[in-house]
Protein backbone atom coordinates (compact mmCIF):
# COMPACT_ATOMS: atom_id res chain seq x y z
CA UNK A 1 0.00 0.00 0.00
CA UNK A 2 1.07 3.56 -0.49
CA UNK A 3 2.45 5.68 2.28
CA UNK A 4 0.16 8.44 0.97
CA UNK A 5 2.23 11.40 1.95
CA UNK A 6 0.61 14.53 0.67
CA UNK A 7 2.31 17.71 -0.46
CA UNK A 8 0.46 21.02 -0.40
CA UNK A 9 1.31 24.20 -2.30
CA UNK A 10 3.85 22.69 -4.71
CA UNK A 11 4.38 24.09 -8.22
CA UNK A 12 2.23 21.39 -9.72
CA UNK A 13 -0.94 22.25 -7.82
CA UNK A 14 -0.31 26.01 -8.08
CA UNK A 15 0.29 25.97 -11.82
CA UNK A 16 -2.24 23.16 -12.22
CA UNK A 17 -5.22 25.26 -11.16
CA UNK A 18 -4.38 27.78 -13.88
CA UNK A 19 -4.18 24.92 -16.37
CA UNK A 20 -7.74 23.97 -15.46
CA UNK A 21 -8.90 27.52 -16.28
CA UNK A 22 -7.63 27.37 -19.88
CA UNK A 23 -10.14 28.19 -22.56
CA UNK A 24 -12.12 30.16 -20.02
CA UNK A 25 -13.09 33.71 -19.14
CA UNK A 26 -12.25 35.22 -15.75
CA UNK A 27 -14.54 38.13 -14.88
CA UNK A 28 -14.00 41.12 -12.58
CA UNK A 29 -16.78 41.47 -10.00
CA UNK A 30 -17.31 43.96 -7.19
CA UNK A 31 -20.33 42.40 -5.46
CA UNK A 32 -21.69 38.93 -4.69
CA UNK A 33 -24.61 39.62 -7.09
CA UNK A 34 -22.19 40.26 -9.92
CA UNK A 35 -20.26 37.10 -9.00
CA UNK A 36 -23.47 35.09 -9.31
CA UNK A 37 -24.24 36.65 -12.71
CA UNK A 38 -20.70 35.80 -13.84
CA UNK A 39 -20.96 32.18 -12.66
CA UNK A 40 -24.36 31.77 -14.34
CA UNK A 41 -22.94 33.17 -17.57
CA UNK A 42 -20.14 30.58 -17.60
CA UNK A 43 -17.16 32.40 -16.05
CA UNK A 44 -14.38 29.95 -15.22
CA UNK A 45 -13.44 32.06 -12.17
CA UNK A 46 -14.22 35.49 -10.75
CA UNK A 47 -11.83 38.26 -9.70
CA UNK A 48 -12.99 40.12 -6.60
CA UNK A 49 -12.01 43.77 -6.40
CA UNK A 50 -13.21 46.95 -4.80
CA UNK A 51 -13.82 48.92 -8.01
CA UNK A 52 -13.51 47.84 -11.63
CA UNK A 53 -10.54 49.44 -13.41
CA UNK A 54 -12.76 51.88 -15.36
CA UNK A 55 -14.00 53.31 -12.03
CA UNK A 56 -10.53 53.37 -10.48
CA UNK A 57 -9.48 55.36 -13.53
CA UNK A 58 -12.47 57.72 -13.32
CA UNK A 59 -12.42 58.25 -9.56
CA UNK A 60 -8.69 58.24 -8.97
CA UNK A 61 -7.23 57.90 -5.48
CA UNK A 62 -5.40 54.92 -4.01
CA UNK A 63 -6.86 51.57 -5.01
CA UNK A 64 -6.38 48.73 -2.50
CA UNK A 65 -7.38 45.15 -1.72
CA UNK A 66 -11.16 44.69 -1.27
CA UNK A 67 -12.91 44.57 2.08
CA UNK A 68 -12.61 41.00 3.47
CA UNK A 69 -16.38 40.95 4.05
CA UNK A 70 -16.97 41.46 0.35
CA UNK A 71 -14.49 38.76 -0.61
CA UNK A 72 -16.05 36.37 1.91
CA UNK A 73 -19.53 37.03 0.49
CA UNK A 74 -18.28 36.26 -2.99
CA UNK A 75 -16.59 33.04 -1.82
CA UNK A 76 -19.83 32.02 -0.11
CA UNK A 77 -21.94 32.82 -3.19
CA UNK A 78 -20.17 30.97 -6.00
CA UNK A 79 -18.70 27.49 -6.44
CA UNK A 80 -16.15 28.46 -9.10
CA UNK A 81 -12.65 29.65 -8.09
CA UNK A 82 -12.42 33.12 -6.55
CA UNK A 83 -9.40 35.32 -7.21
CA UNK A 84 -8.68 38.63 -5.51
CA UNK A 85 -6.24 41.46 -6.11
CA UNK A 86 -3.42 42.59 -3.84
CA UNK A 87 -1.26 45.64 -4.49
CA UNK A 88 2.16 45.09 -6.06
CA UNK A 89 4.61 44.34 -3.23
CA UNK A 90 1.91 44.30 -0.53
CA UNK A 91 2.71 40.94 1.04
CA UNK A 92 0.41 41.57 4.00
CA UNK A 93 -2.63 42.05 1.76
CA UNK A 94 -1.56 38.72 0.25
CA UNK A 95 -1.42 37.14 3.73
CA UNK A 96 -4.96 38.37 4.37
CA UNK A 97 -6.19 36.95 1.06
CA UNK A 98 -4.54 33.61 1.81
CA UNK A 99 -6.16 33.58 5.25
CA UNK A 100 -9.54 34.21 3.57
CA UNK A 101 -8.82 31.17 1.37
CA UNK A 102 -9.30 32.81 -1.98
CA UNK A 103 -8.10 30.42 -4.70
CA UNK A 104 -5.67 32.74 -6.50
CA UNK A 105 -4.08 36.13 -5.73
CA UNK A 106 -3.57 38.67 -8.50
CA UNK A 107 -0.60 40.90 -7.65
CA UNK A 108 -1.98 43.65 -9.81
CA UNK A 109 -0.89 46.91 -11.39
CA UNK A 110 -4.56 47.90 -11.48
CA UNK A 111 -4.27 48.70 -7.76
CA UNK A 112 -1.85 51.33 -6.48
CA UNK A 113 1.59 49.77 -5.94
CA UNK A 114 2.67 49.36 -2.29
CA UNK A 115 6.35 48.91 -3.15
CA UNK A 116 8.07 50.53 -6.12
CA UNK A 117 11.09 48.24 -5.87
CA UNK A 118 10.07 44.73 -4.83
CA UNK A 119 7.25 42.47 -5.83
CA UNK A 120 5.84 39.95 -3.34
CA UNK A 121 8.01 36.88 -2.65
CA UNK A 122 5.36 34.49 -3.87
CA UNK A 123 7.26 31.28 -3.00
CA UNK A 124 6.42 31.88 0.66
CA UNK A 125 2.70 31.29 0.06
CA UNK A 126 0.70 28.07 -0.29
CA UNK A 127 -1.80 29.93 -2.45
CA UNK A 128 -0.86 30.58 -6.09
CA UNK A 129 -0.34 34.01 -7.69
CA UNK A 130 -1.06 35.48 -11.10
CA UNK A 131 0.96 38.53 -12.19
CA UNK A 132 0.82 40.92 -15.12
CA UNK A 133 3.52 41.31 -17.77
CA UNK A 134 4.04 43.43 -20.87
CA UNK A 135 6.95 41.40 -22.25
CA UNK A 136 8.79 38.11 -21.82
CA UNK A 137 11.42 39.43 -19.40
CA UNK A 138 8.78 40.79 -17.04
CA UNK A 139 6.85 37.50 -17.21
CA UNK A 140 9.97 35.50 -16.35
CA UNK A 141 10.91 37.83 -13.48
CA UNK A 142 7.45 37.24 -12.00
CA UNK A 143 7.77 33.46 -12.51
CA UNK A 144 11.18 33.63 -10.83
CA UNK A 145 9.46 35.22 -7.82
CA UNK A 146 6.93 32.36 -7.75
CA UNK A 147 4.05 33.46 -9.99
CA UNK A 148 2.10 30.37 -11.13
CA UNK A 149 0.19 32.12 -13.93
CA UNK A 150 0.85 35.16 -16.11
CA UNK A 151 -1.58 37.56 -17.72
CA UNK A 152 -0.47 40.01 -20.35
CA UNK A 153 -1.41 43.43 -18.99
CA UNK A 154 -3.07 45.39 -21.74
CA UNK A 155 -4.45 48.69 -20.48
CA UNK A 156 -7.15 47.97 -17.89
CA UNK A 157 -10.34 49.99 -17.73
CA UNK A 158 -10.14 51.42 -21.23
CA UNK A 159 -12.16 49.05 -23.44
CA UNK A 160 -9.33 49.63 -25.93
CA UNK A 161 -7.86 46.26 -26.88
CA UNK A 162 -4.77 47.61 -28.65
CA UNK A 163 -2.43 47.31 -25.65
CA UNK A 164 -3.60 43.77 -24.91
CA UNK A 165 -2.81 42.92 -28.53
CA UNK A 166 0.60 44.55 -28.24
CA UNK A 167 1.55 42.68 -25.07
CA UNK A 168 0.40 39.18 -26.08
CA UNK A 169 2.09 39.62 -29.46
CA UNK A 170 5.27 40.85 -27.80
CA UNK A 171 5.48 37.97 -25.32
CA UNK A 172 4.81 35.34 -27.97
CA UNK A 173 7.16 36.84 -30.55
CA UNK A 174 9.95 37.06 -27.96
CA UNK A 175 9.36 33.38 -27.14
CA UNK A 176 9.59 32.48 -30.84
CA UNK A 177 12.80 34.45 -31.16
CA UNK A 178 14.36 32.56 -28.22
CA UNK A 179 13.40 29.22 -29.77
CA UNK A 180 15.36 30.13 -32.89
CA UNK A 181 18.56 30.99 -31.00
CA UNK A 182 21.56 28.74 -30.59
CA UNK A 183 22.37 27.81 -27.01
CA UNK A 184 25.38 30.12 -26.70
CA UNK A 185 23.21 33.09 -27.67
CA UNK A 186 20.86 32.49 -24.76
CA UNK A 187 23.28 34.01 -22.23
CA UNK A 188 23.01 37.40 -23.87
CA UNK A 189 19.27 36.91 -24.32
CA UNK A 190 18.97 36.38 -20.56
CA UNK A 191 20.85 39.62 -19.98
CA UNK A 192 18.72 41.54 -22.47
CA UNK A 193 15.44 40.21 -21.08
CA UNK A 194 16.76 40.77 -17.54
CA UNK A 195 15.58 37.29 -16.70
CA UNK A 196 17.20 34.25 -15.07
CA UNK A 197 19.19 32.11 -17.50
CA UNK A 198 17.52 28.87 -16.37
CA UNK A 199 14.07 30.20 -17.30
CA UNK A 200 15.32 31.61 -20.61
CA UNK A 201 16.80 28.22 -21.46
CA UNK A 202 13.57 26.43 -20.51
CA UNK A 203 11.43 28.74 -22.65
CA UNK A 204 13.82 28.39 -25.59
CA UNK A 205 13.60 24.60 -25.35
CA UNK A 206 9.83 24.27 -24.89
CA UNK A 207 8.67 27.23 -26.98
CA UNK A 208 6.26 28.37 -24.29
CA UNK A 209 6.11 29.88 -20.83
CA UNK A 210 6.36 27.34 -18.00
CA UNK A 211 2.99 28.62 -16.73
CA UNK A 212 -0.38 29.41 -18.27
CA UNK A 213 -0.66 32.75 -20.13
CA UNK A 214 -3.95 34.66 -20.13
CA UNK A 215 -4.64 38.05 -21.66
CA UNK A 216 -6.17 41.06 -19.95
CA UNK A 217 -6.75 44.77 -20.23
CA UNK A 218 -9.25 46.32 -22.62
CA UNK A 219 -11.19 43.27 -23.82
CA UNK A 220 -14.79 44.44 -24.38
CA UNK A 221 -16.42 42.30 -27.08
CA UNK A 222 -16.67 38.61 -28.10
CA UNK A 223 -14.49 39.40 -31.12
CA UNK A 224 -11.83 41.03 -28.89
CA UNK A 225 -11.74 37.91 -26.73
CA UNK A 226 -11.56 35.53 -29.71
CA UNK A 227 -8.73 37.61 -31.20
CA UNK A 228 -6.72 37.23 -27.98
CA UNK A 229 -7.23 33.45 -28.19
CA UNK A 230 -6.17 33.38 -31.84
CA UNK A 231 -3.06 35.34 -30.86
CA UNK A 232 -2.14 32.49 -28.52
CA UNK A 233 -3.68 33.33 -25.14
CA UNK A 234 -4.75 30.36 -23.00
CA UNK A 235 -7.76 32.34 -21.77
CA UNK A 236 -9.04 35.84 -21.14
CA UNK A 237 -9.64 38.19 -18.24
CA UNK A 238 -12.49 40.64 -18.74
CA UNK A 239 -12.59 43.51 -16.29
CA UNK A 240 -14.74 46.54 -16.83
CA UNK A 241 -15.93 45.25 -20.21
CA UNK A 242 -18.79 43.23 -18.76
CA UNK A 243 -20.29 45.15 -15.85
CA UNK A 244 -19.74 48.55 -17.50
CA UNK A 245 -21.75 47.48 -20.55
CA UNK A 246 -25.47 47.82 -21.31
CA UNK A 247 -26.37 44.15 -20.74
CA UNK A 248 -23.80 42.35 -18.56
CA UNK A 249 -25.56 38.93 -18.53
CA UNK A 250 -25.79 38.72 -22.31
CA UNK A 251 -22.30 40.11 -22.90
CA UNK A 252 -20.71 37.77 -20.35
CA UNK A 253 -22.36 34.75 -21.94
CA UNK A 254 -21.41 35.90 -25.45
CA UNK A 255 -17.73 36.32 -24.53
CA UNK A 256 -17.66 32.83 -22.96
CA UNK A 257 -19.19 31.41 -26.13
CA UNK A 258 -16.72 33.18 -28.44
CA UNK A 259 -13.72 32.01 -26.39
CA UNK A 260 -14.85 28.36 -26.47
CA UNK A 261 -15.06 28.37 -30.31
CA UNK A 262 -12.55 31.12 -30.99
CA UNK A 263 -11.64 29.96 -34.50
CA UNK A 264 -15.22 29.76 -35.77
CA UNK A 265 -16.48 33.05 -37.29
CA UNK A 266 -20.05 31.70 -37.37
CA UNK A 267 -20.07 31.28 -33.60
CA UNK A 268 -18.33 34.62 -32.98
CA UNK A 269 -20.80 36.41 -35.27
CA UNK A 270 -23.75 34.82 -33.50
CA UNK A 271 -22.27 35.73 -30.12
CA UNK A 272 -21.79 39.36 -31.21
CA UNK A 273 -25.43 39.99 -32.20
CA UNK A 274 -27.75 42.21 -30.17
CA UNK A 275 -25.57 42.74 -27.10
CA UNK A 276 -26.54 46.37 -26.59
CA UNK A 277 -23.98 48.98 -25.76
CA UNK A 278 -20.37 48.02 -25.12
CA UNK A 279 -18.51 49.95 -22.42
CA UNK A 280 -17.84 53.46 -23.60
CA UNK A 281 -14.08 53.18 -23.62
CA UNK A 282 -11.08 55.47 -23.73
CA UNK A 283 -8.44 55.38 -26.44
CA UNK A 284 -5.12 54.47 -24.84
CA UNK A 285 -3.39 57.04 -27.06
CA UNK A 286 -5.43 59.77 -25.30
CA UNK A 287 -4.15 58.68 -21.88
CA UNK A 288 -1.25 60.68 -20.50
CA UNK A 289 1.63 58.39 -19.52
CA UNK A 290 1.24 58.67 -15.72
CA UNK A 291 -2.27 57.23 -16.05
CA UNK A 292 -1.18 54.11 -17.89
CA UNK A 293 -1.49 51.20 -15.48
CA UNK A 294 0.58 48.82 -17.62
CA UNK A 295 3.70 50.83 -16.76
CA UNK A 296 3.37 49.83 -13.11
CA UNK A 297 5.46 46.77 -12.30
CA UNK A 298 8.99 46.20 -13.54
CA UNK B 1 -11.85 0.82 -41.00
CA UNK B 2 -8.83 3.02 -41.48
CA UNK B 3 -6.12 1.07 -39.71
CA UNK B 4 -6.33 -0.25 -36.21
CA UNK B 5 -5.32 2.76 -34.23
CA UNK B 6 -8.23 3.90 -32.07
CA UNK B 7 -9.67 7.33 -32.76
CA UNK B 8 -9.56 9.10 -29.41
CA UNK B 9 -11.12 12.53 -28.91
CA UNK B 10 -10.48 15.07 -26.17
CA UNK B 11 -13.44 17.30 -25.39
CA UNK B 12 -11.85 20.69 -26.05
CA UNK B 13 -14.30 23.43 -25.10
CA UNK B 14 -12.56 24.34 -21.83
CA UNK B 15 -9.96 22.93 -19.46
CA UNK B 16 -6.59 21.17 -19.52
CA UNK B 17 -6.99 19.79 -23.03
CA UNK B 18 -3.30 20.24 -23.88
CA UNK B 19 -2.14 18.08 -20.96
CA UNK B 20 -4.42 15.20 -22.00
CA UNK B 21 -3.26 15.47 -25.61
CA UNK B 22 0.38 15.37 -24.47
CA UNK B 23 -0.22 12.39 -22.18
CA UNK B 24 -1.83 10.46 -25.05
CA UNK B 25 0.99 11.53 -27.38
CA UNK B 26 3.47 10.04 -24.91
CA UNK B 27 1.64 6.73 -25.40
CA UNK B 28 1.90 7.01 -29.19
CA UNK B 29 -1.70 8.13 -29.73
CA UNK B 30 -2.61 11.31 -31.59
CA UNK B 31 -6.04 12.36 -30.34
CA UNK B 32 -8.35 14.85 -32.04
CA UNK B 33 -9.95 17.82 -30.33
CA UNK B 34 -13.73 17.69 -30.10
CA UNK B 35 -15.69 20.95 -30.12
CA UNK B 36 -18.64 20.07 -32.37
CA UNK B 37 -21.14 17.26 -32.90
CA UNK B 38 -19.46 16.44 -36.24
CA UNK B 39 -16.07 16.06 -34.57
CA UNK B 40 -17.63 13.82 -31.92
CA UNK B 41 -18.91 11.60 -34.72
CA UNK B 42 -15.30 11.03 -35.86
CA UNK B 43 -14.07 9.45 -32.61
CA UNK B 44 -14.44 6.02 -30.98
CA UNK B 45 -13.72 7.18 -27.43
CA UNK B 46 -13.65 10.44 -25.51
CA UNK B 47 -11.55 12.02 -22.78
CA UNK B 48 -13.26 14.70 -20.70
CA UNK B 49 -10.53 16.95 -19.28
CA UNK B 50 -10.15 18.76 -16.01
CA UNK B 51 -11.56 22.26 -15.98
CA UNK B 52 -14.55 24.00 -14.50
CA UNK B 53 -17.51 21.58 -14.53
CA UNK B 54 -20.15 24.34 -14.50
CA UNK B 55 -18.56 25.81 -17.64
CA UNK B 56 -18.10 22.49 -19.47
CA UNK B 57 -21.76 21.72 -18.68
CA UNK B 58 -22.96 25.07 -20.07
CA UNK B 59 -20.79 24.95 -23.19
CA UNK B 60 -21.68 21.37 -24.13
CA UNK B 61 -25.36 22.27 -23.84
CA UNK B 62 -24.89 25.58 -25.70
CA UNK B 63 -23.33 23.78 -28.68
CA UNK B 64 -25.74 20.82 -28.60
CA UNK B 65 -23.03 18.29 -27.65
CA UNK B 66 -24.39 17.27 -24.26
CA UNK B 67 -27.29 15.02 -25.34
CA UNK B 68 -25.14 13.39 -28.04
CA UNK B 69 -22.33 12.63 -25.59
CA UNK B 70 -24.86 11.14 -23.14
CA UNK B 71 -26.29 8.98 -25.92
CA UNK B 72 -22.88 7.76 -27.05
CA UNK B 73 -21.91 6.88 -23.46
CA UNK B 74 -25.18 4.96 -23.07
CA UNK B 75 -24.31 3.06 -26.28
CA UNK B 76 -20.99 1.98 -24.78
CA UNK B 77 -18.47 4.58 -26.01
CA UNK B 78 -15.41 4.38 -23.74
CA UNK B 79 -14.90 7.61 -21.81
CA UNK B 80 -12.31 8.81 -19.29
CA UNK B 81 -13.03 11.86 -17.14
CA UNK B 82 -10.59 13.53 -14.75
CA UNK B 83 -11.73 15.97 -12.04
CA UNK B 84 -14.35 18.09 -13.83
CA UNK B 85 -14.59 15.13 -16.22
CA UNK B 86 -15.57 12.87 -13.31
CA UNK B 87 -18.22 15.40 -12.29
CA UNK B 88 -19.61 15.37 -15.86
CA UNK B 89 -19.83 11.55 -15.79
CA UNK B 90 -21.56 11.24 -12.41
CA UNK B 91 -25.23 10.27 -12.46
CA UNK B 92 -25.77 12.43 -9.35
CA UNK B 93 -24.16 15.52 -7.82
CA UNK B 94 -24.31 16.19 -4.08
CA UNK B 95 -23.78 19.92 -4.50
CA UNK B 96 -24.16 21.05 -8.11
CA UNK B 97 -25.19 24.62 -8.87
CA UNK B 98 -28.95 25.18 -9.30
CA UNK B 99 -29.15 24.24 -12.97
CA UNK B 100 -26.06 22.05 -13.26
CA UNK B 101 -26.43 18.93 -15.42
CA UNK B 102 -24.12 16.02 -16.20
CA UNK B 103 -23.73 13.51 -19.05
CA UNK B 104 -24.08 10.60 -16.63
CA UNK B 105 -22.85 7.07 -17.23
CA UNK B 106 -21.20 6.45 -13.87
CA UNK B 107 -23.70 5.39 -11.22
CA UNK B 108 -22.17 7.43 -8.40
CA UNK B 109 -22.83 10.56 -6.37
CA UNK B 110 -20.01 13.10 -6.60
CA UNK B 111 -19.29 16.06 -4.33
CA UNK B 112 -17.50 19.03 -5.96
CA UNK B 113 -14.57 20.85 -4.30
CA UNK B 114 -14.69 18.22 -1.58
CA UNK B 115 -11.33 19.08 -0.03
CA UNK B 116 -11.96 22.84 0.21
CA UNK B 117 -10.27 25.77 -1.49
CA UNK B 118 -7.07 25.88 -3.54
CA UNK B 119 -4.86 25.97 -0.39
CA UNK B 120 -6.14 22.44 0.30
CA UNK B 121 -5.02 21.13 -3.11
CA UNK B 122 -2.30 18.47 -2.86
CA UNK B 123 -0.15 15.85 -4.59
CA UNK B 124 0.26 12.25 -3.51
CA UNK B 125 0.75 8.71 -4.82
CA UNK B 126 -2.01 6.13 -4.90
CA UNK B 127 -2.24 2.39 -5.14
CA UNK B 128 -4.54 1.41 -8.05
CA UNK B 129 -4.18 -2.38 -8.44
CA UNK B 130 -6.69 -2.62 -11.31
CA UNK B 131 -4.71 -0.06 -13.30
CA UNK B 132 -1.10 -0.82 -12.44
CA UNK B 133 1.16 -2.70 -10.02
CA UNK B 134 3.07 0.52 -9.43
CA UNK B 135 1.96 3.59 -7.50
CA UNK B 136 0.17 6.24 -9.54
CA UNK B 137 1.06 9.95 -9.25
CA UNK B 138 -2.07 11.88 -8.27
CA UNK B 139 -2.52 15.66 -8.27
CA UNK B 140 -5.71 16.85 -6.57
CA UNK B 141 -6.74 20.42 -7.52
CA UNK B 142 -9.96 21.65 -5.92
CA UNK B 143 -10.91 18.05 -6.47
CA UNK B 144 -14.26 16.28 -6.23
CA UNK B 145 -14.77 12.93 -4.46
CA UNK B 146 -17.13 10.03 -5.02
CA UNK B 147 -19.46 10.02 -2.03
CA UNK B 148 -21.46 6.93 -2.82
CA UNK B 149 -21.41 4.16 -5.39
CA UNK B 150 -24.43 2.52 -6.97
CA UNK B 151 -24.74 -0.91 -8.52
CA UNK B 152 -22.27 -1.99 -11.18
CA UNK B 153 -19.53 0.44 -10.17
CA UNK B 154 -16.15 -0.68 -8.89
CA UNK B 155 -13.57 1.35 -7.04
CA UNK B 156 -10.30 2.11 -8.83
CA UNK B 157 -8.66 4.34 -6.21
CA UNK B 158 -9.18 5.52 -2.68
CA UNK B 159 -7.31 7.60 -0.14
CA UNK B 160 -5.96 6.21 3.15
CA UNK B 161 -9.15 7.28 4.95
CA UNK B 162 -11.30 5.31 2.50
CA UNK B 163 -12.48 8.29 0.42
CA UNK B 164 -13.18 7.02 -3.09
CA UNK B 165 -11.32 9.01 -5.77
CA UNK B 166 -11.61 6.79 -8.83
CA UNK B 167 -14.26 4.41 -10.17
CA UNK B 168 -15.23 2.45 -13.27
CA UNK B 169 -18.51 1.15 -14.62
CA UNK B 170 -18.14 -0.78 -17.86
CA UNK B 171 -16.36 1.53 -20.31
CA UNK B 172 -16.79 4.62 -18.15
CA UNK B 173 -13.86 5.71 -15.96
CA UNK B 174 -13.97 8.70 -13.61
CA UNK B 175 -11.00 9.96 -11.57
CA UNK B 176 -10.97 12.80 -8.99
CA UNK B 177 -7.40 13.83 -9.68
CA UNK B 178 -5.19 14.84 -12.62
CA UNK B 179 -2.73 12.22 -13.87
CA UNK B 180 -2.25 14.42 -16.94
CA UNK B 181 -0.58 17.36 -15.18
CA UNK B 182 2.33 15.28 -13.88
CA UNK B 183 3.11 13.26 -16.99
CA UNK B 184 1.56 10.19 -15.32
CA UNK B 185 0.55 7.85 -18.18
CA UNK B 186 -0.68 4.69 -16.41
CA UNK B 187 -4.35 5.67 -16.25
CA UNK B 188 -4.47 6.70 -19.91
CA UNK B 189 -2.70 3.45 -20.80
CA UNK B 190 -5.36 1.53 -18.89
CA UNK B 191 -8.06 3.56 -20.69
CA UNK B 192 -6.53 2.69 -24.09
CA UNK B 193 -6.83 -0.97 -23.08
CA UNK B 194 -10.54 -0.46 -22.39
CA UNK B 195 -10.91 1.25 -25.78
CA UNK B 196 -9.15 -1.58 -27.64
CA UNK B 197 -11.30 -4.22 -25.94
CA UNK B 198 -14.41 -2.24 -26.87
CA UNK B 199 -13.35 -1.85 -30.49
CA UNK B 200 -12.45 -5.51 -30.97
CA UNK B 201 -15.77 -6.54 -29.45
CA UNK B 202 -17.70 -4.30 -31.85
CA UNK B 203 -15.66 -5.20 -34.96
CA UNK B 204 -16.71 -8.87 -34.84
Amino acid sequence: MSAQQSEFGGDRVKRGLAEMLKGGVIMDVVTAEQAKIAEDAGAVAVMALERVPADIRAQGGVARMSDPDLIQQIIDTVSIPVMAKARIGHFVEAQVLEYLKVDYIDESEVLSPADYVNHIDKWKFTIPFVCGATNLGEALRRINEGAAMIRSKGEAGTGDVSEATKHIRKINSEIRALSAMSEDELYVAAKEHQAPFALIKEVAATGKLPVVLFTAGGVATPADAAMMMQLGADGVFVGSGIFKSGNPEARAKAIVKAVAQYTDPAVITEASRGLGEAMVGINVSDLPAPHRLAERGW
Amino acid sequence: MAGNSPRIGVLALQGDVREHVETLNALGVVPSEVRTIDQLGQVDALVIPGGESTVIDKLTRMFGLAPVISERIAEGMPVLGTCAGLIMLANHLADGTADQQTFGGLNVTVRRNAFGAQVDSFETELSMPTVSQQLVAATFIRAPVIESLGEGVHVLASLADGTVVGAQQGNVIGISFHPEVSGETKIHEYFLGVVEAFLSSTQR
